[in-house]
């Protein structure tokens, strides 16, 4: 099984290029303070705003901070947002969708019509809203400046494809002779639903979730943008492009560099994830 | 009551199971049932087989799965050591599952493609509490051994064996918790004809050596009296005649009957020549609707106007040798 869908992975170019990209965005964040001699939050106004060199791959940006550096810190908040967003959504969905398309007719219907809901909600405008509010309730056990609210709110509103996905699979998967054949044995519902049904959803599962980082990485690239994200002078991708835009027009490199890295990111996850709808698909042909 | 109840293990009265129509999506209401299994009695002997006979769509799936509480029956009782199955519910009757099991008809569709042999045949015992870790798997490689399979192959996935291996597997998990009775839903009917002789001789093995009773669900007469101590035949829902099974093929007293094991080839081909065939004009009336009266008289070649308005009652007639006709 999964001898056979390495075997078709390997096949797809753009998922192993992507893999390669993601494995080297990783090993940068891992390995940052070895691979950067510089501080990402230290200013020094001597050198602001230069261009490109050998000393500073990426040049300076508007504090004089070198701006590799930080985008190699800040790849660590981007992509770990990304990632833990997305196993919340990606728990939380499976859950709903399980119990929504296992148990069927009212349960069913109270949890697609509340993934509806959730679905309907204008995103941006509650992400804003919710984070902004955890930030000024000043809560004890959240020390400010954390990004778990901005992981948790992203997860709680991306949860609703994967709802969707796995209800669907539940309800076709529920009607499966093997499923009656452990109720005969004597299995409860529990185990039924999850040592019989889940295994048999996984691959929709690993591709909703490898495309939701994806988008979780634009997200918070977004939130951080409008300056709702995470704050200052912590970097992220998405904040430092905000910095950037004021001096866009004669320091264009403080811009192209974090944008790049967005792009790329994404761009690398979303063939990765395409690799693996291939070769999880036992009926898609091997080419 | 049909039969005789003493030393039944399993006796089943009035057994019915409808599955409704329904027609709307919001609001869903029913229009119609379709009467799979439409009452019945009989009573299974313990260490005995009883065949259930019958063409396709005649509800004997139905019946099987109804017994064993797979589908919830829509009225009767389904008594099994001394307990009203259709009485119990959630926990109780998941604990009752221990004695009771079933072998599916399709070894491709009935074992899960992503748990190993080990964990299939292991479940049953993990599920009842009779067995974990290093136990479970000493017992997993029993059952293997037990049915003909080599003990190594139980980190093993079912893609990786042949339609009879798998079989064995489905075998084996009914037999992991030494049932006292095991419904075989067409066991035989999905494999090759090579195949069938060593799975029927497989079963009838285990229950010499279990002491198993078994309800044998078939469509293949020759199989059925291969195995069966006595035989059902079933028709739209209804069983027509239930007898021994030697008494079956000799003297069969339904019209039906007749039909049936007239269509049977007889592997000689000077007696085949002489066979007479009963050719039933018409196709089997829908379960929806089904016909009034006797549900046989649209095709049975000696209806009387009777039959038409009448249910005939499921009788005795002699030396235990039931049947449902007003002709006979």
């Amino acid at each position: 099984m999964l001898e056979m869908t390495w075997r078709r992975f390997r096949r797809h170019r753009p998922a192993l290029i992507g893999v390669g990209v993601i494995v080297l965005f990783v090993l940068l964040a891992v390995f940052a303070p070895i691979v950067s001699p510089y501080d990402p939050e230290q200013n020094n106004l001597d050198i602001r705003l230069q261009p490109p060199t050998l000393e500073h791959l990426m040049g300076t940006d508007e504090l004089g901070r070198d701006l590799f550096t930080r985008i190699l810190y800040g790849s660590r908040i981007s992509l770990a947002i990304g990632v833990l967003s997305m196993m919340l959504a990606v728990t939380v969905g499976t859950l709903i969708g399980a119990a929504a398309g296992f148990h069927g007719g009212g349960i069913d219907a109270v949890l697609m019509r509340m993934t509806d809901v959730f679905l309907a909600f204008p995103r941006l405008f509650v992400l804003i809203l919710v984070t902004t509010l955890l930030r000024q309730l000043n809560l004890p056990w959240l020390p400010a400046g954390s990004f778990a609210p901005i992981i948790f709110v992203i997860g709680l509103l991306s949860w609703m494809s994967v709802a969707r996905l796995v209800r669907a699979a539940y309800l076709s998967i529920r009607e499966k002779e093997y499923v009656e054949a452990a109720r005969g044995v004597g299995a409860g519902d529990a185990r039924i639903m999850f040592r019989h049904i889940l295994p048999n959803t996984a691959s929709p599962i690993i591709v909703a979730g490898t495309l939701g980082v994806a988008a979780s990485i634009l997200t918070e690239s977004g939130l951080s943008y409008l300056g709702f994200g995470v704050q200052l002078p912590t970097p992220t991708w998405g904040n430092m492009l905000r910095s950037a835009q004021a001096q866009m027009t004669y320091a264009p490199w403080t811009a192209v560099f974090p944008g790049l890295m967005i792009f790329s990111a994404v761009i690398a996850i979303n063939y990765i994830g395409d690799g693996l709808r291939d070769a999880l698909d036992p009926q898609r042909e091997v080419r | 009551m049909a039969t005789s109840s003493d030393g039944a293990l399993v006796q089943v009265v009035g057994l019915k199971k409808y599955f409704p129509i329904t027609q709307g999506i919001v609001f869903q209401r029913k229009i119609a049932d379709v009467k799979a299994v439409d009452g019945l009695d009989f009573s299974i002997q313990r260490g005995e087989t009883l065949g259930l006979v019958g063409e396709s769509g005649c509800g004997k799936s139905t019946t099987g799965r109804t017994v064993l509480q797979l589908y919830s029956p829509t009225a009767g009782q389904v008594v099994f050591q001394g307990k009203d199955l259709t009485k119990l519910h959630g926990e109780d009757l998941r604990k009752m599952r221990r004695n009771m099991q079933m072998i599916f008809q399709d070894p491709y569709a009935s074992l899960n493609p992503r748990m190993t042999v080990g964990d299939i045949i292991g479940e049953p015992l993990e599920v009842h509490n009779i067995a974990k870790g290093k136990e479970k798997k000493e017992r997993v490689q029993e059952l293997l051994s037990i049915v003909g399979l080599n003990p190594y192959f139980v980190n093993r996935y079912p893609h990786e064996f042949s339609g009879g291996q798998r079989q064995r597997i489905g075998v084996a998990r009914a037999l992991a918790v030494n049932p006292a009775f095991i419904v075989c839903d067409e066991p035989i009917s999905a494999l090759d004809v090579s195949i069938q002789a060593q799975i029927i001789n497989l079963l009838e093995e285990l229950q010499e050596k279990f002491h198993l009773t078994y309800l044998f669900i078939a469509h293949d007469l020759s199989v059925v009296r291969h195995i069966s101590d006595r035989i059902a035949v079933m028709y739209l829902g209804k069983i027509v005649e239930l007898t021994d099974r030697n008494a079956l093929y000799a003297n069969p007293l339904h019209p039906y009957t007749k039909a049936l094991l007239s269509a049977v080839p007889i592997p000689d081909p000077i007696i085949e020549e002489k066979r007479e065939r009963i050719i039933l004009v018409g196709d089997v009336p829908s379960p929806v609707n089904p016909p009034s009266g006797c549900r046989f008289h649209t095709r049975c070649p000696l209806a009387i106007d009777i039959c038409k308005r009448v249910d005939p009652e499921f009788r005795d007639v002699g030396n235990n040798h039931w049947v449902a006709c007003h002709v006979v």
